[in-house]
């Protein structure tokens, strides 16, 4: 019983994961696009849980789906209409290119991950209860990973104080503008 | 049990597929944008089914860092899409190409 549960949890979180996926990248308005993507954050983040990545998920729940989305939201409703994008009558052969490459890389990851570790994926291993809680995600963050997590407070950092130095007026803009 | 780990590993294949279509079929640089974070979110179900694959955690550890990473990212790329619709010029990809060489 809680076997064919875990199924229909993944069948459900899976094809709402794909479909808005493909839903992002095809739908001409911004706006929808980006409520598509969280979306499949949500779901994806479902998928973390089947995989006891409970911390994880629930980072990603708030970061992604609610922090940077909803920057994402305000900068499309601040640009209003001109954020439109309809699928623009490109060249087609670029398009033909875009497509063959994008089936090309999905052949390469299937064909390299089958070919690496077919056999052995299919049975995990037996896992302790506390694997992915925040008591063992934050011991290794401030043991193992330290410099990672040092080195990510700078990155935040740079990014803020770009995120100034690209929002304010530049001088000489004005009269660009 | 459920699904083995494997139809994870599916799963975020496509994703990084699709999201490496919409990056180049795109020319609205917010969708290409979008379209970086799919990429991004495929890569981290990857390192998190190969955590759970091995009973370590450090591929969670990476994904969190991916997470951090994808935010300073956003920060960056949405200051520029701002910066390039005040100087009134066209939101598109392909017609921002003062630095091609």
């Amino acid at each position: 019983m809680g076997n064919f549960v875990v199924w229909m949890v993944w069948v459900v979180a899976a094809f709402a994961c794909l479909g808005s996926g493909a839903a992002v990248v095809s739908f001409s308005n911004p706006y929808y696009s980006a409520l598509a993507l969280i979306g499949n954050l949500g779901s994806l983040a479902v998928l973390y849980l089947l995989l006891s990545a409970e911390f994880v998920a629930a980072a990603q729940v708030l970061v992604y789906a609610g922090a940077v989305m909803v920057m994402f939201l305000f900068v499309i409703a601040y640009l209003g209409r001109h954020a439109d994008a309809p699928w623009a009558g490109g060249p087609s052969w670029q398009a033909l290119g875009a497509v063959a490459a994008a089936g090309s890389l999905m052949v390469e990851i299937v064909v390299v991950i089958g070919l690496k570790a077919s056999g052995r994926l299919s049975d995990a291993p037996d896992i302790s209860a506390g694997f992915g809680s925040p008591y063992e995600v934050g011991k290794l963050f401030l043991t193992d990973h330290l410099l990672a997590f040092e080195i990510t407070s700078i990155v935040l950092l740079a990014a803020a104080v770009g995120g100034v130095v690209l929002g304010s007026h530049a001088r000489g803009e004005e009269e660009a503008a | 049990m459920g699904p083995a780990l494997t139809w994870y590993l599916a799963i975020s294949a496509f994703l990084f597929a699709i999201g490496a279509l919409g990056v180049m079929l795109r020319r609205s640089p917010l969708i290409v944008l979008l379209s970086l974070e799919i990429m991004l979110n495929g890569a981290n179900l990857a390192l998190i089914t190969f955590s759970r694959h091995h009973g370590e955690l450090d591929g969670q550890i990476f994904a969190l860092a991916v997470m951090a990473v994808a935010a300073a990212e956003v920060v960056v790329g949405l200051g520029l899409i701002v910066a390039v619709h005040r100087r009134r010029l066209d939101l598109d990809v392909d017609k921002l190409s003062t630095l091609r060489g």
